[in-house]
């Protein structure tokens, strides 16, 4: 598989049809294992990569689940290319930088992505639409199982699995959810939310943002720990949390349609009103304008066919991805105009936000509707 | 302010996260903050840096001379990159990793996931640790015939230990 299909066929997460897809983007679940005596990637000679990359990449490549996959050395990708991986979650920023002894191998529907030599020998990661952890976790685990019948995977009888960063051992496990918490972040209630989440040992951070600034009202919700829990409890406690907060955000929405409405309609209007009409857009304004019309359309102010094409700006406006489909290097200022140029177009056969066609229902019920 | 990490460079990024209740710093220069990837929206790269460096201020306890015999890692090393050197770097460096591991995480012992070997594995060291108990005791009672049969025993087992290692 060449990296033109990796380009032309979106990622399987990214059609948003798993549960409760409107509010949670997308569940990753991340495994880190390591070659018993031989030095991680961040000490490891150059040779001595290689000859790591060598062991690792042919029995990853022979997964059943990687027939038809795309497997490729990081010193064989363009530093554009790079970036567009990274735009679609499929490698880390840090793995981007990686060169020669790095590798990246990854299934055609994008859910299963291995990192070679990033931080440690092994990164394997499974990403799905919306909640579901649990599958995204079964399918790494079955991976790993495979793997360590051919590979000598480091491990210690009491500590687990040994990792390049004393914060993975254990079960080298991260599990993750991508969440879109506009209701939380407009009604003021976030900042009570993640502090919920912290004290519980849960990390959440903003996804395009630093620290807790969030762009786009995007979160991501992930374990903190990886030593003294087994890996489905982390799970679950995880699963659990988040479908708390999708209720949160589903309460907030509600309260803002009957308590704020003209607020509401303001912020969907303008957002709408912006992105049908500017020339210059920022990726940052970007981000937030799009999750306004986002929620505009969970909320029905804008047709259900609508969504798609929504979704799939967050990632086609991103920097990489706009230098791809132009097929050339850009400046800030040319990124600018060509993302107002990509956005207008798309909105062109949108139709104006309609607010009769909002869905009211009575607050506080807390129930949670499975798509 | 200098860059926590290269602690050369001046700072020019600022964090800061709430990591179960207590709040962390960290200042870093633009070339750090961007080899590290904390800008990174999908990886996990600040968590880790913000505790890789408090980390390294942990197990400056241990003796600063130390060196891992199989890759040849420090604790100096340790101080500077937050990251180990392999994996029997877990080993040499146990004692200041010990206190490190228990403020960082949930419980001490790791409950999940194994290779299907170290099943094995374990196994066998407990039939070991049993066998060896029991010898001990024949030798005692002076029952040389069991205590033959015993070591007869262990050395097989240690044949099969050895293969699984
Ligand atoms: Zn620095
Ligand atoms: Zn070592």
């Amino acid at each position: 598989m060449k990296f033109s299909n990796v380009i032309a066929t979106g990622g399987e997460w990214l059609r948003g049809e798993g549960p409760h897809h409107q509010i949670v983007i997308s569940s990753r679940v991340r495994l880190a294992r390591n070659l018993r005596h031989r030095p991680f990637p961040g000490w490891a000679k150059k040779l001595e990569r290689t000859q790591i990359l060598e062991l690792v990449k042919p029995p990853v490549e022979e997964l059943p689940e990687m027939q038809d996959s795309f497997s490729e050395l990081l010193q064989d990708l363009s530093a554009l290319e790079k970036q567009v991986l990274v735009e679609r979650h499929l490698i880390s920023r840090e793995h981007a930088a990686k060169s020669v002894g790095s590798a990246v191998v990854m299934n055609r529907r994008q859910t299963l992505s291995i990192m070679v030599n990033e931080e440690d020998h092994l990164r394997m990661q499974s990403i799905r639409s919306g909640l579901q952890l649990k599958n995204a976790f079964k399918l790494v685990d079955k991976v790993d199982s495979t793997l360590e019948g051919k590979l000598d995977f480091a491990y210690d009888a009491r500590l687990g699995y040994l990792t390049a960063c004393p914060t993975n051992v254990g079960t080298g496990m991260r599990a993750s959810a991508m969440l879109h918490l506009p209701g939380l972040v407009l009604s003021e209630m976030i900042n009570q939310v993640i502090q919920a989440v912290n004290k519980i040992g849960l990390a959440v951070r903003g996804l395009y943002g630093e620290g807790t600034e969030a762009m786009g009202n995007f979160f991501q919700i992930s374990n903190q720990t990886t030593l003294g829990e087994k890996e489905e409890e982390i799970i679950s406690r995880l699963s659990k949390v988040i479908e708390t907060i999708i209720e949160k955000e589903h309460d907030a929405r509600q309260m803002l349609i009957q308590k704020k409405s003209n607020t509401l309609w303001d912020q969907i209007g303008r957002a709408y009103g912006v992105l049908t009409f500017a020339h210059a857009m920022t990726s940052k304004e970007a981000l937030n304008l799009l999750s306004i019309i986002k929620l505009g359309v969970d909320l029905g102010a804008f047709p259900e066919d609508r969504r798609l094409p929504i979704d799939e700006l967050f990632i086609d406006t991103q920097p990489a991805h706009l230098q791809k489909s132009s097929q050339q290097k850009l400046n800030a200022e040319e990124r600018d105009e060509l993302r107002a140029q990509i956005i207008r177009e798309r909105l062109r056969v949108f139709p104006k936000p309609d607010i009769s066609k909002v869905a009211r229902e009575a607050t506080g019920n807390g129930s949670v509707s499975e798509p | 302010m200098l860059c926590d990490v290269c602690k050369c460079n001046d700072a020019a990024v600022f964090l800061t996260q709430i990591l179960e209740g207590k709040m962390q710093k960290v200042n870093l220069c633009d070339a750090c903050s961007k080899e590290k990837g904390v800008q990174d929206p999908t990886g996990f790269a600040l968590a880790d840096l913000l505790l890789g460096i408090g980390a390294a201020e942990e197990i400056e306890k241990g003796a600063p001379t130390q060196k891992c015999a199989v890759c040849g890692f420090t604790q100096a090393d340790f101080k500077k990159t937050g990251r180990l050197g392999c994996s029997a770097c877990y080993i040499t460096f146990s004692e200041g990793l010990g206190s490190l591991l228990k403020a960082m995480h949930k419980g001490t012992e790791h409950i999940g996931k194994l290779p299907q070997r170290a099943h094995r594995e374990i196994e066998l060291s407990d039939q070991m640790r049993t066998l060896s108990e029991n010898l001990r005791k024949a030798v005692a009672e002076e029952n040389y015939e069991t205590a033959a049969s015993l070591r007869d025993q262990i050395r097989k087992l240690e044949t099969d230990l050895a293969s699984h290692s």
